[in-house]
């Protein structure tokens, strides 16, 4: 009897061809974020991942606390691997249970099988009931109840056996990589971690652009996008993050441009830098914490007037949602409390009291047209910090 | 290049004799002041000399010093401590709208705790109402804590008058000055007019951090805070930091003699600061009062914001502080900028600047200089056009 980690792995089972390589790489993915917890033995087979200690005494809450977070688990359950046979089952069984007793109180059970192996001689009922009258012989404190039992013994007879009871619900989604790479704008607030932590989820391999312009905002706002990073980075499996060194671009907005539309003109500006760059390293969208609405620059025509000139999709997955469905969500990845540490950004410093909501994209290209913008965007580009975060 | 410090208010530099000495105790009088051999009675000797000279600078009585870990620490154990001691005769406490966080979060706690809270208004210099002072009075009143001078614009309060008022009413009640940004710099009497209770800190006057004194009044009462070997007449348990005392007693010494020499030296500092500051052409408001401490002067800049300026300056080598926590970000304008009602107009870009003997006037003429450059440079409505 040997306690493993039972992974299950959700909607990747059903991507057909692409199976195999989805399994891989989220064994991958599991095997990369663990090295720290300890030794263990990584393996897949029939749908399920599994990981088994391969050292005593392995800490299992911090190996639970570590793959839950990565994409593409369903849920994980703690087990007991046994060999397939019905009189070990057995035995195990009922072990399993006095060590449940022993630390909590339990009325009511129920057992639930699963064969995966057909060649097992006996059906799933017949292993449940069996289970269950020797369960009931040996403790007399617990009695059956199919519908809302306090206690699930569940049993998978497979190459192996497992039994185990608990279910711990991770945040499923696919593993990371497998939908490409996508370069996160993020800016220190709320919301763009979050929408880079949901197109992690989705697979995408999330690289990070901030735009940074000292002394305009401070070294603090800096360090308060490194750590953000960080915390982001544990779900994203690592990310490379770039600091655009962004004081002079925006200075030459703030000299050339209206002041009602400079955040929209500054977006712009943004968009062009982080386009050059992701299409540089081979990154094929960009991602934003744009939420329609929500700000001057983020109505259906602020975004029309930024999105025009991407080349590549600009991904913005909080679009819809409102600003508690995304404090939530960044209260749950633990980002929140780092964002609301009040520093200037860039978005901030120049604000005009009342930006345009509207802005016309012709009258933008009309200005813009009059601007001699593209050395100072070169500058920036080139002098580009590159801080790698694992 | 030179680093020009403005930023006194918020901590000083140490005093390079201070730091010697420090390191001084810290390398010969390693003892604990409570072990009954020698090394342990030399540490004890350190820390009667320092509550002596600290006393002294107070002209109070050794025994009234209690050693705390800072000015936080003081004003939570002279407030907490206080009114825990003295559940019997009440449970209200009047202060004022421009206290130091260190006062209002306990406030806060206080009120879950059941205790009463009374807000004395201040006017637009940040002086408190004194009759509203007194009409807040009641039975049930059982201390009365208010700042002696304000961390944010400099305003001194009467404390004379201020205890005056609470002796026509009822003599008993507790007094509590947070006199953190006072001790030092202006002359003190806590005897002479009758004070309960008065938070010091080393850190402000060039001594080490993490080091702090509250007067007790012989004879009043306060609970403790920190429970175990009954160090300080039982009022603050737990191994003595000997070599900060000892440094917060030498920064005392030297603050207390050169008291007269550095207040006139800053105030002429301050006066030349602001008259240079209202010759520049930007809209500027000196929010700090013509009677505030010379040491903190407080700015307002209109169309510019305070954190933006801040880190322009500090490119400069000039190191001030934002006159509250406040950013665009956040909208938490201070406390105390509302309570004084400054001008909408001014209240995203105030800058404290706070002055310490170590200043020049030509540091000053920098200063001033920087800001002209600068100011063009990041106000907010540049760029406007139409």
């Amino acid at each position: 009897m040997k306690e493993i980690l039972l992974v299950r792995i959700g909607e990747i089972v059903l991507k057909g061809l692409n199976r195999t390589s989805f399994e891989r790489k989220l064994v991958f993915n599991i095997k990369d974020a663990i090295k720290k917890v300890g030794i263990v033995k990584v393996f897949n087979s029939q749908g399920r991942i599994y990981i088994e200690p391969q050292e005593e005494n392995l800490n299992f809450d911090y190996l639970i606390d570590e793959v839950i977070k990565i994409f593409g688990v369903v849920s994980v359950s703690k087990a007991y691997k046994i060999k397939t046979d019905f009189d070990e089952i057995k035995k195990a069984s009922l072990k399993y249970i006095e060590e449940l007793l022993h630390v909590k109180k339990y009325n009511t059970f129920k057992v639930e099988t699963k064969r995966g192996d057909k060649s097992f001689p006996f059906d799933s009922p017949h292993i449940s009931r069996e289970i269950g009258a020797i369960v009931l012989e040996k403790f007399s404190e617990l009695s059956v109840d199919v519908k809302k039992p306090e206690l699930v013994l569940n049993i998978e007879v497979r190459e192996s056996s497992y039994i185990y009871s608990e279910k711990i619900k991770a945040y499923g989604g696919l593993p990371v990589g497998t939908s490409g790479k996508g370069l996160l704008l993020l800016s220190g607030g709320i919301d763009s971690p979050v929408a880079g932590w949901m197109m992690a989820k989705r697979g995408l391999k999330i690289s990070a652009i901030h735009f940074y312009s000292y002394p305009y905002t401070s070294e603090r706002s800096k360090e308060k996008v490194i750590d953000l990073t960080k915390i982001i980075s544990k779900y994203c499996l690592g990310i490379d993050l770039f600091i655009v060194p962004f004081t002079d671009v925006q200075l030459m907005i703030n000299d050339n441009f209206p002041n009602d539309l400079s955040t929209v003109i500054l977006r712009r500006f943004m968009i062009r830098i982080a386009n050059t760059i992701a299409i540089n390293k081979g990154i094929n969208t960009l991602v934003t914490g744009e939420c329609l609405g929500q700000v001057a620059s983020q109505t259906i025509q602020s975004i029309n007037a930024t999105n025009s000139i991407s080349k590549i999709p600009i991904l913005r997955p909080l679009i819809g949602m409102d600003k508690q469905e995304v404090i939530n969500i960044a209260l749950k990845i633990d980002t929140y409390e780092t964002s609301i540490l009040p520093y200037e950004d860039c978005c901030t410093i120049f604000v005009a009291k009342h930006p345009k909501t509207k802005p016309k994209t012709d009258k933008i290209n009309e200005y813009e047209e009059k601007v001699e913008y593209n050395k100072l965007l070169e500058k920036a580009i080139d002098n580009t910090e590159l801080i790698k975060i694992r | 290049m030179k680093k020009i410090y403005l930023d006194n208010a918020a901590t000083t530099r140490l005093d390079n004799l201070v730091i010697k000495y420090i390191n001084d105790i810290n390398t010969n009088y390693y003892g604990n002041p409570s072990s009954l051999h020698n090394i342990g009675l030399d540490s004890e000797k350190i820390i009667k000399k320092s509550r002596n000279i600290i006393a002294n600078a107070l002209n109070v009585l050794d025994k009234e010093i209690i050693f705390t870990s800072g000015g936080t620490e003081s004003n939570n154990l002279a407030i907490k401590g206080y009114v825990k001691a003295h559940l019997k005769d009440g449970n209200h406490i009047i202060t004022s709208q421009i206290e130091h966080p260190s006062v209002i979060e306990v406030y806060k706690q206080l009120s879950k705790e059941g205790f009463e809270i009374d807000i004395v208004d201040v006017d637009d210099n940040g002086y408190i109402d004194l009759s509203d002072l007194s009409k807040k009075i009641n039975k049930n009143t059982i201390l009365i804590s208010i700042i002696l001078v304000n961390n944010e614009i400099g305003t001194i309060q009467n404390m004379k008058e201020i205890i005056e008022i609470k002796n026509k009413v009822n003599s008993k009640i507790g007094i509590h000055f947070d006199a953190i940004q006072a001790f030092g710099k202006i002359d003190l009497y806590p005897k002479k007019y009758g004070v309960d209770l008065l938070s010091i800190s080393a850190h402000k006057i060039k001594g080490p951090k993490g080091i702090g004194a509250l007067y007790v009044k012989n004879g009043i009462l306060i609970k403790p805070l920190l429970l175990g070997g009954g160090q300080e007449h039982k009022l603050r348990s737990g191994t003595e930091n000997v070599a900060f005392i000892g440094g917060f007693a030498l920064a005392t010494e030297i603050a207390m003699a050169k008291k007269s020499k550095n207040y006139i030296y800053i105030n002429s500092l301050k006066e030349y600061f602001i008259n240079k500051i209202k010759k520049l052409q930007f809209d500027i408001n000196i929010i700090s009062c013509r009677e505030a401490i010379p040491y903190i002067v407080s700015v307002g800049f209109s169309n510019i914001k305070a954190e933006v300026l801040l880190h322009h300056l500090e490119m400069y080598n000039i190191f001030v502080s934002t006159g509250s926590a406040c950013s665009s970000k956040n909208n938490k304008k201070s406390h105390v900028i509302k309570a004084i009602k400054v001008n909408k107009k001014y209240s995203d870009g105030i800058i404290r600047f706070s002055f310490s003997e170590d200043n020049t006037f030509d540091d000053i003429n920098y200063t001033i200089d920087k800001i002209n450059e600068i100011i063009p440079k990041i106000s907010i409505k540049r760029g406007v056009r139409h």
